[in-house]
């Protein structure tokens, strides 16, 4: 994450996961910064318990609001197969941030396909740097399982060079006041994981 | 002050510095948020239409009475709004008049991938292209501008990327717009034949007209660079051959029809090698070509779904797609599906249990397509279920007592009811379903003209889907909850084998926005034998393992489809004995 260079943040999960949120506070943050920003996010059918992905790129000057392929910094996953899927996005010396959550997808259910086995091994022989946590237990232990995403930005914004204090005032900005307090907690959790 | 806007809100706020008064719109994606986000100016009076081509009309009366109006929509609502746009072309308009028509490249969320630029050609109306949030703001403003200077009504083309990638947007204060007094002009805007030939004359000179200021407005801007290679481009395409080609020489089209002659000869004399980046149709390349200019498009470019810059690098710099680290193993897809609660799991249960042939219409019922169900034999449009399902009744009598159309209750009131009179009035037999979960649910949760309530949160007259289908001539009517399987059965039973039209409604809210705390269902490990009943109601809370069913205690609703099915009675309320 040098300077001048733009940095590219690939946020994937399950439609109903909370990445919106993720990449909401993201976006604060980079602009709390004075940096140009550019975010892609999924609206609509997909949102259905479908593969989600958001895209986050930051720097001095942004112009496209994709990511290419080997394009990610990080990839930020909200679920473990998610996480294979956009591997060929994950740039060399890249870091994946896994939830080790399991959603199994409907041809799983159903019995016509089979759930891939131990993600994070497979990743890990493939070569990739990965930090997994159980996202969903921390923010579970803390109150709200719903905060397990703020967890995840917890553990990012140790990824990045921006201050902890930065990263606070834009979830202040982001998170409505009675969510507040779980989310502080939630972010302190992962950023100390 | 500067704000991290989606393109959607950017036009909501250019919308609002514009000194609109007055907008409407049917949600669609990726369209939706722009009338939601207008909805929170207090100055600007915003609403849903039933649907598009209705929101183009009040939105062309306010035009015409003389304030600044617009209509939003997505890009196979414009075929809808079609009708009207097609005569004010004719007319032209007295207040501003812009129509936002946001394409779906790539078929996120859409049945097509419909080029809107041809409008212009089309309606010879200006398309005008932003390429990111900021531009999405300025542009639009100023398409007011040129809508009142040229009289004409003006189109603001959106895509996807555009609509839902957020930039940096600095804002500006609002315009103070007068409503302009109205004046009674019926050789404007009536459009009998001798007035329609002569406002045709009128068209034809503003297209003249718009030619010229084509070369001249600063929608269109040249960067220079390397001379070698020059590049003609438009929309979110502008930032792709930044990102892969930032020396190249730009000439980006914020006015993307019409185009100026002069202007594109000259840029093309001045570069090596000419590239025309579009996406979607070759609409700009066809038109260059007959300009006497050569140039490389859609050889070299894809004519078919969305851009990004790995497709922009192979084309522009003939690199491969390098895929980085790959998983070895084969990942199963994953589809979107019917949310854990919804109401339509019941009904599509049933149809799949009956064996039905099923019409389909536009909305998340649409996933009944998808397995388990497998259900829906057909998705053409909004409310084609309905001619559907009459017309398959004509090719196949037989099949009357075998099929259902379904529909929702905004796609109903969109669509529908015309559809259902058709059967009333020319004999059918069939059985119509109509899924009434009480909101716009695929767009995310509208209000519509069943709901009881305005884009902007007021009370409304709810306007009951049963009146309407008793209103239109349907005399058996029945009301039946979708998680009432059984029942659901035996009336849909009886009204397949009725020898006239049918409607069922099935009612339940969307367990989106449902605030009902049901108790979870758990699985009795001691009575369950592994039979699978249960995955076929296919909720994404219910699986099986070592020949045991459970549920996801996340996940699970408490709708209690699933112990309804369950041949051993293994499925109960947690807590419950």
């Amino acid at each position: 994450m040098s300077e001048g260079k733009v940095t590219s943040i690939l946020i994937v999960g399950v439609g109903g996961q909370g990445t919106l949120l993720s990449s909401k506070i993201l976006g604060q943050v980079a602009i709390q910064e004075g940096l140009d920003v550019k975010m892609s996010e999924v609206h609509g059918m997909a949102q259905r318990g479908g593969s989600v992905v958001t895209q986050v790129r930051f720097g001095p000057k942004v112009y496209s609001p994709l990511i290419a392929k080997q394009g990610a910094d990080v990839i930020l996953t909200f679920e473990l197969m998610e996480a294979l899927r956009y591997l060929p996005f994950l740039a060399p010396g890249g870091t994946v941030i896994v939830n080790e959550q399991m959603i199994p997808p409907m041809p799983v259910i159903v019995g016509a396909a089979k759930y891939p086995d131990d993600p994070v091994k497979e990743m890990r022989e493939l070569g990739a740097d990965v930090i997994n946590l159980k996202a969903y237990q921390i923010a579970k232990d803390l109150g709200n399982v719903r905060a397990a995403n703020v967890v995840l930005l917890g553990v990012l914004a140790k990824k990045l060079a921006f201050s902890r204090e930065t990263w606070e005032e834009a979830i202040k900005a982001v998170v409505p006041e009675r969510f507040l307090d779980i989310n502080l907690k939630a972010f302190e959790s992962g950023y100390n994981y | 002050m500067k704000k991290l806007l989606s393109g959607n809100e950017a036009i909501a706020r250019g919308a609002y510095e514009a000194g609109v008064k007055f907008a409407a719109a049917y949600p669609g994606t990726p369209s939706t948020e722009i009338l939601e986000n207008i909805a929170q100016y207090d100055r600007i009076e915003a609403q849903w239409a039933p649907n598009e081509k209705v929101a183009l009309e009040v939105a062309l009366g306010a035009s015409i009475g003389g304030a600044r109006a617009l209509a939003a929509m997505k890009h196979v609502g414009v075929n809808v709004a079609a009708d009207p746009l097609m005569s004010l072309t004719y007319t032209g308009v007295n207040g501003g008049f812009v129509l936002v028509a946001a394409d779906d490249p790539g078929m996120h969320s859409s049945q097509n991938e419909q080029d809107s630029r041809y409008w212009g050609l089309f309606a010879k109306i200006p398309v005008i292209e932003p390429g990111d949030s900021q531009e999405a703001k300025d542009y639009l403003k100023y398409a007011f501008e040129v809508s009142e200077k040229f009289d004409t009504p003006v189109i603001l083309r959106s895509n996807t990327r555009i609509s839902h990638s957020k930039s940096v947007v600095e804002l500006a204060e609002p315009q103070e717009m007068a409503v302009k007094d109205y004046e009674k002009i019926p050789e404007k805007y009536v459009i009998l034949p001798r007035h329609a030939r002569m406002r045709h004359t009128v068209v034809e000179a503003r297209r003249k007209a718009l030619e010229e200021f084509a070369g001249q407005t600063w929608l269109n801007r040249i960067e220079w660079g390397d001379k070698d290679l020059g590049i003609i481009t438009s929309s979110v395409n502008y930032q792709y051959v930044k990102e892969v080609y930032p020396t190249a020489s730009i000439l980006k089209l914020g006015l993307a029809w019409p185009l100026n002659e002069e202007l594109i000869k000259g840029f093309a004399a001045e570069v090596d090698r000419l590239i025309v980046v579009e996406e979607l149709e070759p609409i700009f390349e066809t038109q260059i070509k007959a300009m006497g200019i050569s140039l490389e498009g859609k050889s070299i470019i894809p004519r078919e779904g969305e851009f990004d810059q790995d497709i922009m690098a192979k084309a522009l710099l003939s690199r491969e797609i390098k895929d980085g680290l790959q998983s070895k193993q084969q990942l199963p897809v994953r589809p979107p599906i019917l949310c854990p609660g919804c109401p339509h799991r019941g009904t599509f249960y049933v149809l799949t249990k009956m064996k039905l042939t099923v019409t389909g219409d536009i909305g998340c019922y649409t996933l009944g397509a998808a397995p388990p169900f497998n259900r829906i034999d057909t998705t053409i449009c909004m409310g084609a279920s309905v001619g559907a399902l009459f017309g398959i009744e004509k090719a196949h009598p037989e099949l009357v007592e075998k099929s259902v159309g379904v529909i929702g209750d905004s796609t109903f009131f969109h669509s529908g009811i015309t559809g259902l009179l058709d059967m009333v009035y020319n004999g059918s037999t069939a059985t119509l379903l109509i899924l009434d979960n009480s909101t716009t649910a695929m767009t995310g949760h509208q209000q519509h003209p069943g709901t009881g309530k305005t884009l902007k949160g007021k009370e409304a007259p709810q306007i009951m889907p049963e009146d309407v289908v008793r209103g239109v001539g349907v005399n058996r009517v029945r009301i039946v909850d979708p998680f009432s399987i059984k029942e659901f059965e035996e009336v849909l039973t009886e009204e397949l084998a009725a020898r006239e039209v049918s409607v069922i409604i099935l009612r339940r809210e969307c367990a989106l926005t449902s605030k009902a705390k049901n108790p979870v269902y758990v699985v009795d490990h001691e009575q369950c034998n592994g039979c699978k009943m249960c995955l076929k109601v296919g909720c994404p809370a219910l699986s099986v393992t070592d020949k045991k069913s459970s549920i996801d205690p996340i996940l699970c609703f408490g709708c209690g489809l699933c112990s309804q099915v369950c041949p051993k009675e293994a499925i109960g309320k947690v807590g419950v004995q």
